[in-house]
């Protein structure tokens, strides 16, 4: 128990005042006492089904087989990573090396999150900054979109990608998941809150409509892009519907995907112990971006360089 | 030839007129000061001259060069905004160099100019800070610098001072008009505040719902204003206003108030019983015990070397007056007397000044 609560004598306190004194004392003592059994239930709650696929996965197949949940480390977990990373396992279902299902995912995923944030950029640049005919209907149009996930407009987009032929590779993969009007919105915010002494400042120093946006614009946005880049590539990483129906070639492969195809149906033998060790591997590159690039999100998402 | 010559500048926004026409011919090296209350349209003349609105008529020249049509980075002019608008990503050189960066003026070139700049502004220690890191002082600094460096035709300051306090502002005040003279730039200064206005102009241009009320020098402007707009707005505390008519064969006037006033300087033009508006400074009424006016005070100011005294007279006009030393507001009653030869003649109707006649 923190020293802090427990009462010092009171030196002058009225009778009635130091049995409130106490009383408050001891309600803070409760609520403390309240509130971290609330955190460490919620941390036990999110941890625990990580915390059981991480040991899962260092256990031999016939241990998780028979039905036990184990909650020590095994000690099979070097060939169980290597199994799943070089070929996926040795089970009877389809199966991709996570290896090849990581690098496609991470690439898919990059190329989401780039591809989104130079696209916004640039429509919320011209739709904050420029005044042409049309340009409340173009946010509308854009703001419109948001009303219209992928699942929804899953058909049609398939077709456009079928008779666009881009169905194949990494093209046909991102490009209907880039155009974005969150991140579009988003910049848009921001780009308002930017003051127009800024542009008229440039005006006069020369600067047209392209260098302003390169020198100015950009450098101030960076803590929001770099925010908005740790959000799009999970967004991309975890991307599963799309990829799903748009690659049948087993060298483009999603590790969500990929993941989702190891789990046969039916009273199909699963190798649990593979199949976890490449859950954690799917989980690693989404949490190293949000690792590496915490301190700018948080930047991004709370202050604004002015 | 004019360094910067205005004629006939209209602007509206929509259906709304801001400006309805100003001429104004600014000689070389001449500091204008554009005051006037907000709303006046004093912004947006300004923004006209630097090419950041489009006038609807009328034309701007600098320099003899017509420049209405051309964007403002080609008109040879320096602006410093109200909030500076310094780049916050940039460092302090990089903020005053950018302007000559993208014109490709030579590295040598640009360290030279920065440095002579930064010199002449005392800001050389601060030059790789970032705008963050500087009070505001030395943003204000700064932007100028940044103007500066240009070696620009045209100077023009978008109220500059209002982002500062009291005491720094007199202070960043006097060193702007060293810091013009010695440069010798033509400049047009915005701001609202009338202090600014008198210590900085050479002229000043006083805006009055988009029309220029009056442009003249400072004193000519505290001494002979055009109008009542003007003649209340130059001025603390502001000039009172009586109401009054003309008598005696325009010699005179007759007060709302009770008094006959003789024009110390003349006749003017008009018929007898012709309305007038007669202005009066506060730091013009004197104290005359005998014959004066009974002003039943109603709010006493003592500013140490001066007490500001607020009454109404008997008719129930609302004067002020100003008065040296301490004055002892015993029975909150006061008699004060108008001198004649510091009377202001308006026209009631129209608002303009009446001189004597010739």
């Amino acid at each position: 128990m923190p020293p802090d609560t427990t009462l010092a004598a009171p030196v002058a306190l009225l009778p009635q005042d130091a049995t409130l004194a106490v009383r408050t004392a001891r309600r803070q003592r409760r609520e403390r006492w309240l509130t971290h059994f609330w955190l460490l239930l919620g941390v036990l709650v999110f941890a625990l089904p990580i915390w059981i696929t991480l040991v899962g996965s260092t256990h031999d197949a016939s241990t998780i087989g028979r039905g036990d949940v184990p909650l020590l480390p095994g000690t099979h977990g070097l060939e169980n990573y290597a199994a799943a990373f070089a070929t996926g396992g040795s089970g009877r279902f389809r199966a991709s090396p996570a290896g090849l299902m990581l690098w496609n995912s991470a690439l898919m995923a990059m190329l989401i999150a780039t591809g989104k944030i130079a696209i916004s950029l640039l429509s919320a640049y011209a739709v904050v900054f420029f005044s042409f005919p049309g340009r409340m209907l173009a946010f509308w149009t854009i703001f419109l979109t948001l009303m219209l996930p992928v699942e929804v407009r899953i058909i049609p987009t398939y077709q456009v990608i079928v008779d666009l032929d881009l169905f194949n590779p990494m093209a046909g993969l991102t490009i209907p998941l880039i155009a974005s009007a969150t991140a579009t919105l988003l910049f848009r915010q921001f780009f308002l809150t930017i003051p127009d002494e800024y542009v008229e400042a440039a005006k006069i120093d020369g600067a047209g409509p392209l260098r302003f946006f390169r020198d100015i614009l950009l450098p101030l946005s960076v803590t929001n892009i770099a925010a908005l880049f740790v959000i799009l590539f999970i967004y991309g990483w975890n991307q599963y519907l799309w990829p799903l129906l748009v690659v049948n070639d087993r060298s483009l492969e999603t590790i969500v995907v990929g993941l989702a195809k190891m789990i046969g149906s039916g009273d199909a033998q699963n190798e649990w112990n593979v199949i976890m060790a490449t859950a954690v591997l799917a989980l690693l590159p989404p949490v190293l971006v949000v690792v590496l690039m915490q301190r700018w999100f948080v930047k991004g998402l709370t202050e604004t360089e002015k | 030839m004019a360094s910067l010559e205005l004629t006939g500048i209209q602007k509206a926004f929509g259906a709304t007129q801001v400006l309805h026409g100003i001429d104004l011919a600014v000689a070389e090296g001449e500091m204008i000061v554009i005051v006037g209350a907000s709303g006046c349209g004093k912004s947006t003349l300004l923004r006209i001259v630097a090419g950041l609105e489009t006038p609807s008529q009328g034309s701007v020249r600098i320099a003899g060069r017509e420049v209405t049509g051309l964007e403002p980075a080609d008109r040879d002019i320096a602006m410093v905004f109200q909030n500076y608008a310094l780049y916050p990503h940039m460092s302090v050189f990089q903020n005053m160099a950018y302007g000559l960066k993208i014109r490709g003026t030579p590295k040598a070139e640009i360290t030279r100019r920065v440095g002579e700049a930064a010199e002449l502004l005392g800001i050389a220690a601060l030059l790789e800070r970032r705008p963050r890191q500087l009070s505001g002082g030395q943003r204000q600094r700064v932007a100028m610098g940044r103007a500066i460096v240009r070696q620009p035709k045209l100077f023009l300051f978008d109220e500059p001072l209002s982002n500062l306090d009291a005491k720094l502002r007199v202070q960043m005040r006097a060193e702007i008009r060293r810091l013009q003279r010695r440069l010798g730039v033509t400049s047009l200064f915005v701001t609202h505040d009338q202090t600014e206005a008198m210590t900085l102009g050479d002229r000043l241009v006083v805006m009055h719902a988009g029309h220029a009320a009056q442009v003249a020098t400072p004193m000519e402007i505290w001494a002979r204003p055009a109008d009542t707009y003007v003649a209340g707005f130059i001025g603390s505390p502001a000039m009172n206003f009586l109401e009054g008519v003309l008598v005696e064969g325009g010699r005179a006037v007759l007060l709302r108030a009770g008094p006959v006033l003789h024009f110390a300087d003349g006749p003017r033009a008009g018929p007898d019983g012709q309305r007038l508006i007669i202005g009066i400074r506060p730091e013009h009424m004197r104290r005359d015990p005998e014959a004066g006016l009974g002003l039943a005070l109603d709010l006493v100011e003592p500013l140490g070397s001066e007490t500001v005294l607020h009454g109404r007279l008997p008719g129930g006009e609302a004067l002020t007056a100003k008065l040296h030393g301490a004055v002892p507001a015993a029975g909150g009653a006061l008699r004060l007397a108008i001198p004649a030869a510091e009377l202001h003649v308006f026209d009631a109707a129209s608002g303009r000044r009446l001189d004597a006649g010739p």
